[in-house]
């Protein structure tokens, strides 16, 4: 099946004709990405990537017109939280938000209304998400992909694509790479795409990559020492070497008052029997040794 | 970011938050001028307060007590010499010392891990909260918000009841806290916290009389980068003190740059990368001399401007470059990267680690400049390490 994204992804592009937009739908449609619609208010009626896909004024109407079920939001932060609200009132039931540096505090109102209407949102602050070989949601560069049974999940985006790259030439294919966000309050977390990849019957094997700050690697660690047990998983936290009390890039990425610390996280995995590579290098190895055939 | 005291004070004081009068000075003289306002009108004694942005200013000598513009004078002479955990204090907090009864804790804090506003209040006040959670959790009492309601006022009059504090002082401590949650969402805060919420003794200025009032007597609010484009007005509260110039001249041009100890300097594509980056030149052997995020889709002007905040550190005896270009496109960061070395005044030993997008050209590029390259972040780190080791001290 591969999580998220898939065969059956029909996707709407919010902020379809800025920079940003135009030039990773180009990208996703090359990549075989079933891109249905794009949505730039005032535009509708044009065509964005040399005709290729038709522009809306609303997803309301590019859901009417397409049967959207998926959105990716390349909206400048100021916008970002009402693109999510309208493709969740528009009935989209996966929502990607790319954009970095929108607000925690509007990040709350809006996944309490994606919660409530019983949508998904990934992000904001995330590079999307991959299926190889079927679609791609994002930002995330195609070419690191090989179809395969391993699930990625991080928190973080060149370093996914650098991890993916490091199992790719390892001859470890991937079910689904997904980047769940590098801000402090994001709609979908570990321990959802944990449990979305344990339903998944394509995923043999899971890669988690986090990084310091909050405690979602714990709580992630915790539900798979319970509901993993027999699924070889190798995980890399980035940060060891970060000081406390900075930011480092990621407004997520701090740690506060002695919490979110690497140590920390690496600990709770280890004792939830998952190992942690010293260098995302070691991560294939790491999954073959945990019993990994794929 | 985080504010001083006195700035997170104002902002409390302009949500109709009770906090007594404080002044502010940036010499002795003032210190004693606002002294002897205070003892004028009828107060005991004063506290000066060192304003800076780091933890235990107590401990540290920062927080002294004066009976006498005198002494006021010499005790915020003292404090003003003081340079707490490096940093230099600037500026001193005057207000009346407080007769205290009783001391609370009161915080509201960005929840991650339940998306939620989390108020949380305890009977231990004027200690740290992080060292009550670890000896006894039990003593902190919590509430969520509702994301669109706010806290409610019966899950104000909940913390109060669990601390201790119904009776005469149930109102105001409702309204304190709802008025905690609503300085949040005006300015967009992570973090609100009043510790301690106390409950002090105060005369009517002839001795005659004392009535008791809950107030907020110290205050630490932590605003939210992300927000701050729509709070311009907040941005004058930044302390320049508070973060190293490079990491401040790095922000105005869009690179994520923190300054550390070590002595190789390190530029990478995207956060996590970064950080990763970091930890495998500590993993081989060297220490890292800062954390740079050249951010996504950087062009040859942004290397340049990235390679000058490194070299400009002395430490820096190596550089290593990684980029995993997706929107970064390989060759932009090579040219940058060939463009800058043609300028630079000190000559660095770099190595260089290119993939993804346009890799091969950058390859190409590099090698013509006879730039050092690596092909794994892992090979990469062990040449920077091993150059700086050759460089020497």
């Amino acid at each position: 099946m591969s999580i998220l994204v898939g065969r059956e992804t029909r996707l709407v592009v919010q902020g379809i004709t800025g920079r940003e937009g135009e030039f990773h739908t180009r990208q996703m449609v090359e990549y075989g990405t079933p891109v249905v619609a794009g949505v730039t208010p005032n535009k509708g009626g044009q065509t964005a990537v040399d005709g290729r896909v038709p522009v809306f004024d609303t997803v309301a109407e590019a859901v009417a017109a397409t049967g959207a079920n998926t959105s990716c939001i390349y909206v400048p932060a100021a916008g970002a939280p009402d693109a999510v609200l309208e493709a969740v009132g528009a009935g989209i039931g996966t929502i990607f938000c790319i954009t970095e540096g929108v607000p925690a505090l509007d990040m709350l109102k809006v996944v309490e209304v994606v919660r409530e209407a019983g949508a998904r949102l990934i992000g904001p602050n995330c590079p999307g998400a991959t299926s190889p070989g079927r679609a791609k949601v994002g930002i995330i560069p195609g070419s690191i992909h090989r179809e395969g049974r391993v699930g990625v999940v991080s928190r973080s985006g060149t370093l996914t694509y650098e991890a993916v790259q490091a199992m790719t030439d390892a001859g470890l294919g991937q079910s689904t790479c997904v980047g769940i966000g590098g801000d402090p309050i994001i709609g979908t977390t570990f321990l959802d795409v944990l449990k979305l990849f344990a339903e998944d019957d394509e995923t043999e094997a899971i890669v988690l990559i986090g990084e310091i700050g909050g405690s979602a690697e714990e709580e992630a660690a915790a539900w798979a020492a319970d509901h993993l047990n027999g699924v070889p998983m190798a995980a890399f936290i980035a940060g060891r070497t970060a000081p406390e009390g900075k930011r480092m890039g990621h407004a997520g990425a701090i740690i506060s008052g002695g919490s979110g610390t690497a140590a920390d996280k690496i600990a709770a995995l280890e004792a939830a029997g998952i190992r942690v590579a010293d260098s995302p290098t070691e991560l294939p190895t790491i999954l073959r040794t945990a019993g990994f055939r794929g | 970011m985080k504010i001083q005291e006195a700035d997170a004070k104002s902002l409390l004081l302009a949500q109709g938050l009770p906090v007594p009068a404080w002044d502010v000075a940036r010499t002795a003289a003032d210190a004693r001028a606002a002294a002897t306002r205070i003892l004028a009108d009828g107060n005991d004694k004063v506290v000066v307060k060192a304003q800076v942005l780091v933890g235990g200013r107590g401990k540290a000598g920062g927080v002294r007590l004066a009976g006498s513009a005198d002494e006021a004078e010499a005790v915020a002479a003292a404090i003003l010499a003081l340079t707490i955990k490096g940093i230099p204090v600037r500026k001193v907090l005057v207000a009346p010392a407080a007769d205290i009864a009783r001391e609370y804790y009161l915080g509201a804090i960005l929840d991650r891990a339940s998306r939620r506003i989390v108020v949380m209040a305890s009977a231990e006040g004027g200690v740290e909260i992080e060292e009550v959670a670890r000896v006894r959790p039990e003593a902190i009492h919590r509430v969520a918000a509702h994301p669109h309601l706010g806290l409610l006022d019966w899950q104000a009059r909940q913390l109060a009841f669990g601390i201790g504090l119904g009776g005469p002082f149930l109102r105001d401590f409702v309204s304190i806290a709802r008025g905690l949650v609503a300085t949040m969402v005006a300015y967009d805060a992570d973090l609100v916290e009043v510790n301690p919420l106390a409950i002090v003794r105060e005369s009517d200025g002839t001795g005659a009389a004392t009535t008791e009032r809950l107030v907020c007597l110290d205050a630490k609010i932590t605003l939210d980068d992300s927000a701050l484009p729509r709070h311009p007005e907040l941005e004058a509260l930044r302390d320049p003190d508070s973060e190293d110039p490079a990491d401040a001249e790095a922000r105005a041009m869009g690179i994520a740059f923190i300054h550390l100890d070590g002595s190789i300097g390190c530029m990478v594509n995207g956060a996590g990368l970064a950080m990763t980056t970091m930890d495998l030149v500590k993993r081989a052997g060297g220490e890292p001399a800062n954390f740079l995020d050249i951010g996504g889709g950087a062009r040859s002007d942004k290397v340049a401007a990235a390679m000058r905040l490194i070299l400009a550190d002395p430490k820096v005896r190596a550089i290593l470059v990684n980029i995993f270009g997706g929107i970064t496109r390989g060759d932009e960061v090579a040219r940058g990267l060939i463009e800058a070395r043609a300028v630079q005044e000190r000559d660095v030993p770099m190595v260089v680690r290119i993939v993804g997008t346009n890799a091969e050209e950058a390859g190409r590029l590099l090698t013509e400049a006879r730039f050092e390259t690596a092909a794994s972040l892992d090979e990469a780190a062990a040449k920077a390490v091993a150059a700086a080791a050759a460089v020497g001290s």
